[in-house]
């Protein structure tokens, strides 16, 4: 690695004689200290994420089978992932396919010629290699999923730990984003104690996933939780949250949501409260509208905050795991079940190959979607 | 001037202050908000002073007046299981401390390098490296060669070549290209790395040891670490430093001593946003340990046990006092944090 250091300055005393072997140490660390610097970071990251990034991408392509004592490794090349997306997996990872319904070609057609269009503007505009070769991951990545849930969801059949992974993060992070976005913009308003909803509304960041999934478990129940007088008394005592697909995915993103837009109520809070003063009150002189400045100037200046943030939380939100396995252990079924988790259980089964194959799968989807989202949406909101 | 209802409700009198309209539209929803924060948190709360006869025999909610409140769980994990649960306490204290420190430090370095330095990697250098390293894995994997000797053997090879050929490649990537690359190791799900990690673990017979979980927390935890100082080192005027150095302080000295404790809010920010992190973790954690290093996490999800149901009233109690060590961190770092929480580091 060449280095310069582009903050030398001519003169300074850096050639001082030296004698003792702690000085000279000391020397050669100065002299040195751009390496000294950095080199902890790159090699633990070399050796905990690149190191196990290509041995699981080994292992996503093998068969691997524990004997007694040890394991015996067949190389398969792609035969784990064809499994997922053709074989016997196919109901689990993407869904059942019994037929489009009328509704499903509707929607399949629309994606498809949003796409189209989306391609034949960014040809016509500003086209480069480079750019058209990322957004062709982008595009088929958009189109695939699309085509599945007009095949899956929009047809009334069951889809599978994509879709459910989908679902925590599209419609979860966007729920949490508007809440989280509304609480921060009415605590910045002229309020008392805004102190104390500040403290409170953080707190439930601190509380552990799994403690979390449990209290909503709690919270859910309809014989023993709190609200199981109402329950009763709307004449749903026997009725089960947990036995149906999409009462339960809800209470998973519900308790999701409670643990993680107090994240995005700090952050956009702290950016909503350094939007300068003499704008808004100028604005507010002038008689505009709370919703007319908030559009017009305080949105365009936390928008790459916005942005960031929301990247963060998605980046996170695909990692969902603790909540489904705690409160419905992926069922009933595998309504609940995440991709993270739909590998946890194939490793369980001690089923290698597979597992890796997962995890594989959720790293290039969720890889097209942050690099996407970063080049596509926080990059141009931050220059612009 | 005689005002409608609507405007009296709905215009502000002056423009640092809300219309009683507004006024309570903005405090019911807020107070609405609170209650759903808080209210589960009463709700495990009450929960761990509650009997088993409590918890079955349907919802009560009020201490003393509803339910005769006990102290049967808090007994039972800190008089009679005592040693389970101080060891698990111990040990998450110790993974979270040590790995939040470590991921700290070693980030903020990596982070004011890459604001202050200028680092030129080669391309060429880079691919021989992961070609290297996919060969190693080869030999390793599919023609069972020890993996100290095929390791040793492929970095001698690569520092070899790299010290042999590295002059003749000529495009180069740049600092932005190593912060991303830092950066983007955050968007590797944990289930990705974990079971390797578990292998290299066995390995070197470090699984199940505070040490294994340490090391993996603290990679996992270092691209947020850098994304956050970087521009909290971006954001300090360089002068001071400058002068320090030319008064004969060395780099490392001028890193300890004016630009870390200059960026205390950005560093008491990200710790607190580290160590929850770290403390809370589970999924790693679940793979890494079995029993002696056994996490908080792990201690909660296994209040699910068996044939008696989930041990509502133990899970509640171990909760709470999970919340603790991180409400006392907050307190201590608030005063830094007052103003602009993780601000100046999401600004991009």
């Amino acid at each position: 690695m060449t280095v310069t250091d582009n903050t030398e300055r001519p003169g300074s005393p850096r050639a001082v004689p030296s004698k003792g072997a702690r000085e000279r140490f000391a020397d050669w660390l100065d002299l040195h200290a751009a390496h000294v610097f950095i080199w902890p970071a790159v090699i633990m990251i070399l050796v905990f994420s690149i190191f196990p990034l290509v041995a699981s991408a080994i292992m996503a392509m093998s068969r691997i089978r524990l004997r007694a004592g040890s394991y015996q490794v067949r190389f398969v090349w792609f035969q784990n992932f064809e499994k997922q997306m053709f074989g016997s997996e196919q109901f689990h990872f993407l869904g059942t396919f019994a037929g489009m319904s009328a509704l499903g070609w509707v929607v399949a057609i629309v994606v498809t010629a949003l796409i189209v269009w989306w391609i034949q503007r960014y040809v016509r505009t500003s086209f480069t290699v480079l750019g058209f070769t990322g957004r062709l991951f982008t595009w088929s990545l958009v189109l695939g999923i699309g085509w599945l849930a007009a095949a899956t969801f929009f047809s009334g059949h069951h889809f599978g730990t994509l879709g459910t992974t989908l679902f925590y993060v599209i419609i979860g992070c966007s729920i949490q984003f508007l809440i989280g976005l509304g609480l921060a913009f009415l605590c910045s308003m002229p309020i008392r104690g805004r102190t104390f909803f500040r403290v409170v509304f953080f707190i439930p960041l601190m509380i552990t996933p799994i403690g979390v999934g449990y209290a909503f478990r709690m919270m859910a129940d309809t014989t023993k939780g709190p609200f199981s007088p109402a329950w009763q008394w709307a004449g749903l005592g026997d009725f089960s949250w947990a036995s149906s697909a999409w009462t339960a995915r809800s209470f998973i993103m519900i308790g999701d949501s409670w643990q993680w837009i107090p994240f995005i109520f700090v952050v956009m809070l702290a950016a909503l409260e350094s939007v300068p003063r003499d704008y808004v009150e100028a604005a507010q002189v002038d008689g505009a509208s709370s919703w007319e400045i908030f559009k017009d100037i305080t949105w365009s200046q936390v928008v790459p905050v916005a942005a960031t943030v929301l990247l963060i939380r998605v980046i996170e939100g695909f990692k969902i795991v603790d909540l489904p396995n705690i409160m419905t252990a992926g069922g009933p079924g595998i309504a609940t079940e995440s991709m993270t988790l739909h590998s946890l259980f194939a490793w369980r089964s001690l089923d290698l190959g597979q597992s890796a194959a997962v995890a594989y799968l959720l790293l290039f989807i969720t890889v097209v979607t942050c690099v996407s989202f970063f080049n596509l949406v926080v990059l141009k909101r931050i220059r612009a | 001037m005689s005002r409608t209802l609507k405007q009296k409700l709905f215009e502000p009198p002056s423009i640092r202050q809300m219309a009683p309209g507004t006024k309570i539209i903005v405090y019911s929803i807020l107070l609405l908000w609170t209650l759903f924060v808080l209210f589960p948190i009463y709700w495990v709360f009450i929960t761990s002073f509650k009997t088993a006869v409590d918890v079955n025999a349907g919802p009560v909610f009020l201490p003393f007046i509803d339910f005769q409140p006990s102290l049967h769980a808090w007994k039972e994990l800190f008089v009679f299981d005592y040693k389970d649960t101080l060891k698990a306490y111990s040990n998450s204290l110790i993974i979270a401390l040590s790995s939040t420190i470590a991921s700290v430090l070693i980030g903020s370095m990596a982070a004011y390098a890459l604001a202050r330095f200028e680092y030129k990697p080669k391309f060429g250098v880079i691919l021989m490296f992961v070609i290297m390293m996919i060969i190693v894995f080869f030999a390793v994997g599919r023609y069972g060669v020890d993996w100290r000797l095929s390791c040793a053997v492929g970095v001698a090879i690569f520092v070899f070549l790299a010290r042999a050929l590295g002059h003749h490649f000529t495009k180069h990537l740049s600092n932005g290209d190593i912060l991303f690359w830092m950066i983007s190791q955050r968007i590797l799900a944990p289930i990705v790395v974990v079971v390797p990690i578990y292998l290299m673990f066995q390995q070197v017979r470090l699984l199940d040891t505070h040490l294994a979980i340490i090391l993996t927390y603290t990679v996992v935890n270092l691209p947020i670490v850098i994304w956050l100082m970087y521009d909290f080192f971006r954001s300090i005027p360089y002068d001071l430093e400058e002068s320090a150095q030319l008064d004969g302080a060395t780099r490392l000295g001028v890193f300890w001593d004016i630009v870390l404790p200059l960026s205390r809010t950005g560093l008491a920010a990200t710790t607190l946003l580290v160590m929850i992190l770290a403390w809370n973790e589970y999924l790693l954690a679940l793979f890494l340990s079995t029993s002696k290093a056994q996490t908080m996490p792990i201690l909660v999800a296994a209040m699910n046990a068996g044939e008696r149901g989930i041990l509502w009233w133990s899970m509640s109690v171990v909760i709470i006092v999970m919340i603790i060590p991180v409400i006392v961190l907050a307190i201590v770092l608030q005063r830094y944090i007052s103003k602009g929480l993780l601000l100046g580091a999401v600004k991009g």
